[in-house]
This record gives structure tokens, sequence and C-alpha cells, in this order.
């Protein structure tokens, strides 16, 4: 994704051609609606873009406006002026900055102001902030609303109730819904194409997210994760573009691996891989390439991390099925991260650190997501338990700069780097 | 939880009901519950604040038992799961666990409150494997053929789980006569606000806020017989009689609950509460639950269609913001305390919309934060106490 601080940063081409496709996404937002084509606002986790596409309606979605925000050093003004409107200190600051920026404005990441929605979206996935924010912006906008309510895997399985659930409301409400405001009918055949594309694009995808399983790994699955997954999580799943990205992706980290690599990082490439790392939680927004820099000089790379997974989970084999519009795409929706009940997260960073062969889990815990954050405690004890490898916590927020305090987080995670060498010394990790 | 009426030295059968009360709800270890299983042989199941069906495991011969966290207890093991920023209640729940004081529970059910009740909900599953631990992920669709099908569902999955962790069957039979005990229930709850908004002098808030805690320990039938002898007393009490004190309702504690002696401050500081939003499983639905054809049917339909408007709800079609007013206007309140508690994300973020609509309604309110182990209420009662005055001199 775009932003200010990486203008001077090493890239790759299909680095240049993500910030390509997301800057012309937004220009073709900012141009919606002098072209009369409609937009929707909805959500990464459980977006139904392919269905979006579809009817040729633009997905427009708040939380990347945020995080944008957050990178072009705006959301602190952003969340004040929430704030000064009564929003209190202890909630998401996504939902602030949003708020924020739509007083100043609604101006988006490349300078040009967004468009307002002609329908709500309401996919109620993995965040129960996700509802409250758009009851916010129903305050905001008149537009009409279409809740779709995603239960949660609190067993740790989708039953067929669940599954019917969602496509029941997506038959009888989403659909409907976007008919109405599209004057156009639906059509599966289109969709059906569409989501055959989204499979080619996520079978690229998980490709280049195993990746890092090689020694060194040629990704870093966190802070490069977050480019790669820009497209798929965004307004792209479904299109040609996706697809030619993510292979264009593919046969570059191919020939990392050839090369024995390591990962393009902001300075240039990665010379020595000392500590394989699993993340959890999302990443700080405001200080992204300070951030990093953290990780980089002391050779740390993340070989994978739960945030790619925030807007879909591939790489257990799931699929958008042609075969299967609308039932994948209710999969899709209950598969989402965030959806997934906490001993299945445990389950799945205990196979991350087995499978990627990590030196150990970090979790950066942010304030605004307690979605993510509640829980990670015991998450991190759980994971130490079942795999052996330290871990280690540092607390950040998305996009409030008060919140990222560098030296603070600079100094525990050297402290969790001699940890680890410390846990070496001793045999217990690699 | 702050102790009983000290000053007053009170040894009238009023305050001998409302001692008891606070008694039985400080009582973290569930002396009560234990008594009740060694009494009747069934089981006992936690359940988180808000909602959930009680009727439902009332039928299957389960004591439903609301825990509201455990106020003002040392938190030793608890604040080990959570980080700061995340509120008090998961943290002294856990505290709970893990103390043993929830021993005698067979199991916990955790409505669909917000996401860090979500989580709990899978930490509880990590930390007593073998106990029954139910997410009741209410719909937020109201359709009956979408969100009502969808939550039958749920509520069947959860009766087979009782049954596994050792309940009887559901029948239709039993669940008709639960419904019918906790309507019962539900009309002296709903009798006793009503006197309250009217004379809410008669009906101290700090009482029935007590006396509606000892109904989540109680069996729903000793609760009733409960109900009828506080209304017989507070009717009784001739000697309470109007102060020039301001009628305001309070919202936003609907999960975590505020320590009793804050709800005394507030009172103490010149406010009559005629209206607020604790303990709202006894008062989730606005009236009875039909007593006529399928029960299971009746449970789900009074969910789409007759609940309140509270925060962790959708408000669908509906306005944000209609039914506090409403209720403002109702009961005659003459402002509106938001009391949430830090760090409550359905509250606070409800909070914004909330003010506008009584703004945009032209009555006043006041906002303030509090823990369930707040023990310092000096600036709450400085707060409410001009809030109150400015009601009465310039309202």
């Amino acid at each position: 994704m775009s932003t200010t601080e990486e203008t001077s940063a090493a890239k790759d081409q299909s680095q240049d051609r993500q910030k390509r496709m997301i800057a012309g996404h937004f220009d073709k937002l900012a141009e919606s609606e002098e072209r009369g084509e409609k937009c929707v606002y909805t959500y990464v986790p459980g977006n139904l873009t392919e269905l979006l596409l579809s009817f040729d309606v633009n997905p427009v979605l708040p939380e990347i406006n945020a995080l944008q925000s957050g990178m072009r050093g705006l959301s602190k003004e952003y969340i004040t002026l929430a704030e000064k409107e009564g929003h209190s200190e202890d909630v998401c600051t996504y939902v602030k900055c949003d708020i924020g920026m739509k007083r100043a404005g609604n101006i988006g990441p490349t300078g040009k102001r967004l468009p307002n929605p002609n329908l709500l979206l309401l996919s109620y996935t993995g965040c129960f902030t996700f509802l409250k924010w758009f009851e916010l912006l129903r305050e905001e906008y008149d537009c009409p609303v279409t809740m779709l309510h995603v239960p949660y895997q609190a067993d740790g399985k989708i039953t067929d109730e669940m599954r019917k659930y969602v496509v029941d409301q997506m038959k009888k409400k989403t659909i409907p819904a976007l008919e109405k405001m599209t004057g156009k009918k639906f059509d599966i055949d289109r969709l059906r194409e569409l989501l055959a594309r989204s499979a080619k694009a996520e079978d690229d995808l998980v490709a280049v997210l195993e990746s890092a399983k090689n020694k060194p790994s040629p990704i870093d699955a966190y802070f490069g994760g977050v480019y790669y997954i820009g497209p798929i999580f965004t307004a792209f799943r479904g299109t040609e573009d996706a697809v030619a990205y993510y292979r264009e992706l593919r046969e570059e980290v191919e020939e990392r691996v050839r090369l024995g690599k390591g990962p393009i990082i902001p300075s240039g490439e990665l010379k020595e891989e000392k500590y394989r790392l699993v993340v959890e939680g999302p990443p700080n927004w405001t200080s992204f390439r300070k951030f990093w820099d953290m990780f980089t000089d002391e050779g740390a790379v993340v070989v994978a991390s739960t945030y790619t997974k925030v807007g879909g989970v591939y790489d257990d084999g799931f699929r958008h099925d042609p075969d299967r519009p609308l039932e994948s795409l209710a999969e899709y929706c209950l598969g989402c991260y965030t959806n997934l009940n906490l001993p299945a997260r445990v389950d799945k960073l205990a196979g991350y650190v087995k499978d990627y062969e990590a030196d150990g889990l970090l979790i950066n815990s942010v304030k605004s997501c307690n979605s993510f954050s509640a829980g990670q405690l015991m998450i991190l004890r759980e994971v130490e338990n079942r795999t052996g490898v330290p871990g280690g916590f540092i607390e950040s927020d998305l996009v409030d700069p008060r919140y990222f305090s560098a030296a603070n987080i600079k100094n525990r995670l050297e402290s969790y780097f001699q940890m680890i060498e410390q846990k070496r010394a001793q045999g217990v990790t690699r | 939880m702050s102790t009983t009426l000290e000053a007053t030295k009170d040894t009238s059968p009023l305050a001998k009901l409302i001692s008891d009360c606070e008694e039985l709800i400080r009582d973290t270890s569930l002396s009560t519950v234990q008594a009740w299983k060694e009494r009747t042989g069934g089981i006992a199941i936690g359940f988180m604040p808000t909602y959930i069906p009680r009727e439902l495991l009332h039928a299957q011969g389960v004591l439903p038992v609301g825990i509201m966290g455990a106020g003002d207890i040392e938190i030793i093991r608890g604040d080990a799961y959570y980080q700061s920023y995340i509120c008090h209640i998961p943290r002294s729940t856990i505290e709970l666990g893990l103390n043993g004081s929830l021993d005698c529970l067979d199991g916990m059910v955790f409505p669909a409150i917000c996401d860090v009740i979500r989580n709990l909900s899978g930490m509880w599953k990590m930390m007593f494997p073998t106990k029954l631990v139910h997410y009741l992920d209410v719909p937020q669709d109201f359709h009956a053929e979408m969100g009502g099908e969808f939550y039958r569902h749920d509520l069947e999955a959860l009766s087979a789980k009782l049954v596994e962790a050792g309940a009887k069957p559901l029948t239709s039979e039993a669940l008709a006569e639960s419904i019918r005990l906790y309507n019962e229930n539900g009309r002296r709850v709903r009798a006793l606000y009503d006197l309250r908004r009217r004379e809410p002098w008669r009906v101290p808030t700090a009482e029935l806020y007590v006396i509606l805690r000892a109904g989540l320990i109680l069996p729903v039938e000793e609760h009733s017989i409960m109900l009828d002898r506080f209304l017989e007393l507070v009717q009784a009490e001739d000697d309470r009689t109007p102060m020039d004190q301001a009628r305001v309702i309070l919202t936003g504690s609907f999960c975590e609950q505020p320590p009793l002696g804050l709800i005394k401050t507030l009172e103490r500081a010149g406010c009559y509460i005629v209206d607020d939003d604790f303990v709202q499983v006894s008062r989730w639905f606005k009236h009875d639950i039909s007593e006529e054809g399928d029960p299971l049917g009746a449970l789900v339909d009074a969910f789409l269609t007759d609940a309140f408007a509270s925060p962790t709800r959708y408000i669908d079609e509906d306005e944000k913001g209609r039914e506090l007013v409403e209720r403002v206007q109702s009961s005659g309140a003459e402002g509106v305390l938001f009391c949430a508690p830090s760090f409550c994300d359905p509250a606070l973020l409800d909070q914004p919309m909330e003010t506008a609509a009584v703004t945009r309604a032209g009555i006043p309110w006041t906002a303030f934060k509090f823990s369930e182990d707040t023990g310092q209420f000096q600036v709450i009662r400085e707060q409410a106490g001009t809030f109150a005055d400015s009601i009465k001199l310039w309202s």
C-alpha cells in the first residue's frame, strides 16, 4: 500500500504494480460520482468483492482508508476531531479516524475526495465494532444499510446452519439491496467467472506466503505481507489485475528462492536471516517503516503472520468456488481469522511455528482491536507451552500515534531477540 | 461490593431483606448454588450479562446463575490475562474461575455482548476443558426465516450440550411451564420498575438493584416470592416521602455493573434513578413471552421482536436513541446519566449517537465512566450532584 514514508524504500516489480493498482482504485473512486458509478462501503473481513463487482459496484473499505491516513500522518488529526465530538478515547481508532476523515472532507490517500456511499454493506464478520461503526456511519450518510451477520466459529467449525444463515441473508437481503441500488439483475454466471479468477489468485497468494518455509525466507510475511495481501483484501479479488499481480509476485518470489535470496526490505535486501518469527496481531500504521526497521536492523524476518489472514484464510485449503458461488462466499466470510475461536487461533499459531520453523512468536497487541487483542496473553502462553519457542509481547495501536512508543518497543524487541539467543545457547531453539 | 446501609442500623424486615440480598451477591463462592445442587441433584450453569434464555435452562432442570463480575475483590491472577486497556469484568470473571469460586458451576454461557466476552468463551474452553462452554451467538438479523431459524438452531445446540452436561432433555411441556414462571417473574420486575417510575422515593435503586441481582442466583420460583415480599414491604414504608431530587435515567451499565456504592452515591447526590439498564436479563423483553403454541418458537419470536434496544443488538430499521428518548419521556425523567464501564465498546461506541439523540430531544445529560472495582466516588458525586442541581434550578 502506498505511503509517504516509503518513497525512498526499495521495491520489487510486484510492489510497484501493487502500488499502481491501489492508487488507480482510489482515483477510480474519486471519479465514480462523475461517471455515475455506484459505491458500497464495506469491510475487509467478510468482504463480498466478487458479488459487488458482478454488479459493477466499487467497494470502499473504511479500514483501508483509516490505515492509509495513519501511514500518511493524518490519523492523529482525524482522531482528535472525533474525540472532540464526544467519541471516547477508549474505543477503536479506525472508527474515530474514519469519522474524523469525514469531518475533514473525506479526502482519500491520493488527495482526492472519496465518494459518499450508495449503500452500506455491513458485513459483521469477526469484529463487533464493525456493527457500531456502520451504525455511526448511517447517521452520516443518507443511504440504505444492509446487514450480513456472519456467525462466529465458537466451536471451531462451520456448521450447515451457519452457512445457510449467511447464504439466506445474501439471497434475501444483500443481493436484492444491490439489485435495487444498481437497477441490475443479479448475474450468477458473472459471479462464477469472478470467483474462478479469485481462486487462481488465491493459489498464487498461498504459494507466496508458504515460500517463507524456505531458508532464508524470500519474503517478510508481515510487513511485506501487507503489500502482498493489499489487492486481494481490497477491491481486486476476482479481477484479471489480481490474477496478473499474484502470478507476477509468485514468479518473483520463486526466483528469489532459486537464488537463495532473503526478502526485499525498505533499505534493499535482507542479507542475513538471524531470527524467524511468527507474528500475531495487526501492525502499527503510523510508524510502519520505523517499526519494520526495528526487525530488519536485527536480522529478524517474519515468516508467518495472522494479520495477513484477517481478510481471508487460504492456507488451509479454502478457495472461492465458482461451482458453489454463494456457499463459498459464506465459507470465506465464516473462515476469516478473527472469526476463529481462541483455541483455533492457538492451533494455527502453533502450527505456523512448527511448519515455518520459527524461533519465536511475537504478539503486537493493539489497543484498538479487542477482536484480536482480548485473549492474546493466554494465546502467548499456550503457544509457548505447546511449541517450546519463546514468546514476546509488545503493545501499540493501529492508527493512534499516541500509543506507539518507539523506544519502549525497540527495547522490548531487543530483549526478546536476546532471549531467543539465550534459548539457542541452551539448545532450546534452532 | 459496598456494605449495607450501616448508617441507618435499620432492623426492619425490609432492611433485613436487602441485607440478605447484599450478602447473597457478595458471596462469590456461590454457596447458595452449591446448596441448591446438593438439594436437587440438578446442574448449574453460569452466564455472563445481557441476555440468555433462562427459560430453556430451567426447563431442563438447570439453575441459571448470572455472573456479573466480582465487584471489588482483589484480582491476583485475572490481570495476567488482560492488557490494561481491556475492561474489568473478564479479568474478575477469570479470577473467580481460577480461585475456585465457580467450581460449583457445570458450565458457562457467554452471550454475544462484544469481542472481549466472545473471546473469553474461547479462553474458558481452554481453561476449563471439562466444563460446558457455549457462546450464544444471538442473531443480528431479525427476520424469522433467517435470524429466527439460525437462533432456533443455536438454542437446540445449547439444549443438546446441556443434556451432555447432565441436564434433562428438553420437552415442550417443561419449556411452556418455565416460560410461564419467568413471565410471572418478569411481570413482578416490571411492576417494581413501574412503581419506581411513579414513586422513586419508595423504591431506591440501590435496593431494587440488589433484589434483581439476587434473582441471578436464586431459582426463579424463590425470586418471584422475594419480589412479592419486596413490593409489599416498600409499599408499607410510609416514612419514605418525596424529596426534591432530579429524576434521571441511567444508561450504559448493561454488562459490567457499577459498584453498589456508586449507585448509592448517585442517589445521595440528588438523583432519583427512575429507569436503568442493570441486570437486563430480567427485563430483556418488554412484554410476556407468548404462552401459546410452540414454546421454543415463542422464545425465538420474543428475541426477534420484543427485546430492549440494547447496544449489543443491531438497530436494523430503528433509529438510534429513539427508545432511550421514549423511555425518558414515558418515565418523566428530567435527564440522562451515561454511566458506562471504562473500555466498554458497545456502550462507548453507542454513546455519541445516544447523546446526539437526547440532545436533539432537548434532554439534559452528563457522562462518566466507572469500573466494577471503582472505590472513589467523590468526583462522580460532585458531577451527579451538579447535574441534579442544574436540572432542579434551570430545567
